[in-house]
């Protein structure tokens, strides 16, 4: 068999073979009947028992959202979506809300289980709090006390707007306004929970917080909100986690994550986004039209955002940085993997305001099968943004020859005094390479996985190692940079 | 140990090894030389089983085995292990993670247990300084960026990890220094023992003063045309291979 089918055969067993996070979880669904409009707004509200104010902000979303259009720029196909043959919200079903793990239903912590997320702290991997998220609540927050101790609040987003509505109220909507795009509108009129995390001044945050994301429910649109402030001097790191059953259907994830860093804080947030990707004819796999931004806000502020990208039918995602207060930081490390039929047009923002700001980005994707993997990134230099720098570097890796990378950077520089640089490769898995790994008695599987890990390892090095370990075996590969 | 019979290899088309046969029976270590281009290290390829070698006439039995129907990491884990002469760069591969897949690897297909990353450490540890190199070589990617030399030396501290029953080393002297070449020279023989074969292909007679071999062939446009004792790599040194070429 000659080099290439061989190369394809492995990446397919690799990445498609069987995906194994594609059970369903047999349990008693609320859910609201399908279709859109303010009365469904309405009765989302009510469920979460919301005050009049996050109401109204819904209801002013979804007039924008009514008014806007779909985009279609980016770089990926896909048949109309019918907004109104969608269930909106889907929860498990749940007498009261659980005060504690032991009210929470054993299906569901036997689903978290077979995850790999043991939502009991006694059985977690230490440092690691979880907020799990089943189709549209939070089911489970761990560690709040000890959180709590340090100051964090920690919890889902739900929870946020009843026990901190001042803190949500002050935030919310200020880095993602409500109108910002078509899924970001349509997010802020219908989302369902999230997590919310606030870490008040010159805190350094005890643990890594970690929200475990999974779509259940059948014709569900799973719309979650993301809140995180570090206060001056703070520091946070957070970790994203996704998965969901195989099914034939798309599915759509519109979610919308908000990062605000004051003075001298700094926001670590990681993703491992494995939501299913289809099967190999491309039938079924989610929709993932994710808004991602951060606000450097403060000087000396960093927020840095670190992307696995394997899963997911199509990708939309651009998480940003918006550079205000002086000197600050924006990073941006993604691995995207598109194999099949899968599609990924994903990249960043960086938008340089105040003086002396200065963001890097590295972005890897890996195409194989008939995937096709689109960098598209913004660097944009405002005039106030004085000897602002920007770093990128791209790279793609080919596997066969019925995939395609494309690279699509748009730089735009008001200021003479920035330097902004960009590099950008293409290469594809040598024939060489592999037989020297195959030669010292791996399998082509291995070599594959070694190889692609790294290709990766500048950006699966800055993930924390808790997530660097399934990141690692999502790329099919064993403990790469964990010794020496 | 190993038995090459009749055989003969085409690449592109072309015919490069012209009926070959050769034995090297365990605790032997054979030399081959020969003129560039002559196809030395075509064999060494399709001994290890590389794509794009046809073998168009002959047998190899390695072991009992017929070795050409195996894959080229079934041959690795049947213990045949070939040092490159141009070793391949792995970029962001950690040099010691991809000791330990390998090793780990043929651990397994050998029916042994894995080593854990503390155990390997101690074993990788211990061999880096037997052959002059340093720790941070663990950490650099595969091959990026080495040295010609250290490219060698690091095939040689994959083989003193990996332990095969047989080895080839193509050009395994060529680029390096006096002294590196001493420390790789006792890297080899401290591998020598009655049960574990080798072929050694070569340039120079200056390898051979250390690695001392028990039979020397010359490889002269896909054959085999003459075969001696250590004193023929020494003759061909002061000759050349004028007289043989004209004798083809
Ligand atoms: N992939 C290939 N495509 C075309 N020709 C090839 C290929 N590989 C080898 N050859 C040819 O086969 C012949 C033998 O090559 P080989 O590399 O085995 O020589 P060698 O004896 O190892 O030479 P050297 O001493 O220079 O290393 C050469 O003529 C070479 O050009
Ligand atoms: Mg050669």
């Amino acid at each position: 068999m000659p080099a290439a089918t061989n190369t394809l055969e492995t990446v397919r067993s690799v990445t498609e073979g069987g995906y194994r996070w594609g059970f369903e979880t047999a349990i008693e669904q609320e859910l609201i009947p399908k279709g859109l409009d303010e009365a469904v707004i309405r009765l989302i509200s009510a469920k979460k028992e919301e005050p009049a104010w996050l109401l109204e902000w819904r209801l002013k979303a979804f007039r924008a959202w009514q008014s806007m259009e779909e985009p279609r720029w980016a770089a990926v196909r896909y048949p109309p979506i019918d907004y109104q043959n969608l269930h909106y919200y889907a929860a498990p079903k749940q007498k009261t809300r659980p005060k504690s793990l032991d009210e929470v239903d054993p299906e569901l912590l036997r689903t978290y289980e077979k995850l790999g997320i043991p939502l009991r702290e006694q059985e977690q991997l230490a440092g690691v709090a979880v907020d799990a998220v089943f189709d549209s609540v939070s089911v489970a927050t761990t560690f709040k006390e000890k959180l709590a101790e340090a100051g964090v609040i920690f919890c889902s987003f739900s929870e946020a707007v009843r026990e901190h509505p001042d803190l949500v109220r002050r935030w919310l909507g200020t880095v993602v306004p409500p109108s910002d795009n078509y899924f970001a509108a349509l997010n802020s009129a219908v989302f369902s929970d999230g997590s919310f995390v606030f870490v008040p001044k010159g805190v350094r945050c005890p643990m890594e917080l970690s929200t475990y994301f999974r779509i259940n429910a059948r014709n569900t649109g799973q719309f979650e909100r993301t809140l995180i402030v570090a206060e001056e001097g703070s520091y946070v790191s957070y970790l994203e986690g996704c998965t969901a059953p195989q099914r034939d259907e798309n599915q759509l994830h519109a979610a919308v994550v908000e990062l605000v860093a004051l003075d001298e804080a700094t926001i670590k947030y990681s993703t491992v986004q494995n939501w299913y990707p289809g099967d190999a004819k491309g039938r079924g796999g989610i929709y993932n039209f994710v808004t991602k931004r951060g606000a450097c806000r403060g000087a000396k502020s960093k927020i840095s955002w670190t992307q696995v990208e394997t899963g997911s039918a199509i990708t939309w995602k651009y998480p940003s940085c918006i550079l205000q207060g002086e000197g600050s930081v924006g990073e941006f490390y993604s691995v995207a993997i598109t194999n099949n039929r899968q599609q990924a047009d994903t990249g960043t923002k960086m938008i340089h305001i105040g003086p002396r700001t200065r963001s890097t980005i590295v972005s890897k994707g890996i195409s194989a099968g008939e995937g096709q993997n689109t960098y598209r990134g913004l660097v944009r230099i405002l005039p106030k943004a004085q000897h602002a720098r920007n770093f990128t570097q791209c790279d793609s890796l080919l596997i066969g020859d019925r995939c395609g990378a494309h690279t699509v950077p748009y730089i735009e520089s008001r200021n003479p005094t920035a330097r902004v640089e960009h590099e950008a490769t293409t290469s594809r898995i040598a024939e060489d390479q592999l037989f020297y790994c195959r030669q010292r008695g791996m399998t082509e599987e291995e070599a594959v996985g070694l190889i692609v890990n790294g290709f990766a390892r500048e950006v699966l090095k800055e993930l924390p190692m808790e997530f660097a370990v399934e990141a690692q075996k999502l790329l099919a590969i064993s403990l790469e940079g964990s010794v020496g | 140990m190993l038995k090459i019979e009749g055989l003969k290899v085409s690449v592109e088309g072309k015919e490069v090894l012209r009926g070959i046969d050769l034995e090297v029976p365990a605790g032997e270590v054979h030399a081959i030389m020969g003129p560039n281009g002559s196809g030395k290290s075509t064999l060494g390829y399709v001994l290890a089983g590389r794509e794009g070698y046809e073998v168009t006439a002959g047998s190899v039995t390695f072991r009992g085995r017929d070795l050409l129907a195996m894959e080229p990491e079934e041959r690795a884990a049947a213990g045949l292990f070939l040092a490159f002469q141009y070793p391949v760069e792995l970029p962001g591969v950690g040099n010691a993670n991809f000791l330990r897949q390998a090793l780990n690897a043929v651990r397994r297909a050998r029916g042994e247990a894995e080593l854990d990353a503390v155990q390997f450490l101690k074993l990788v540890r211990g061999k880096v300084k037997a052959l002059g190199m340093t720790e941070e070589m663990l950490k650099r990617a595969v091959n990026v960026g080495y040295s010609g030399g250290e490219k060698k030396r690091n095939e040689i501290l994959q083989m003193a990890i990996l332990e095969p029953a047989f080895c080839i080393l193509d050009e395994t002297d060529s680029g390096l220094d006096i002294d590196a070449l001493k420390i790789v020279a006792e890297g080899v023989n401290a591998l020598r023992s009655s049960d574990r074969g080798m072929l050694v292909i070569t340039h120079y007679q200056r390898l051979l003063d250390y690695i001392v071999p028990d039979r020397v062939h010359v490889l002269l446009a896909g054959r085999i045309v003459q075969s001696g004792g250590p004193e023929l790599a020494r003759a061909l040194e002061a000759k050349g291979y004028g007289e043989l070429q004209a004798a083809a």
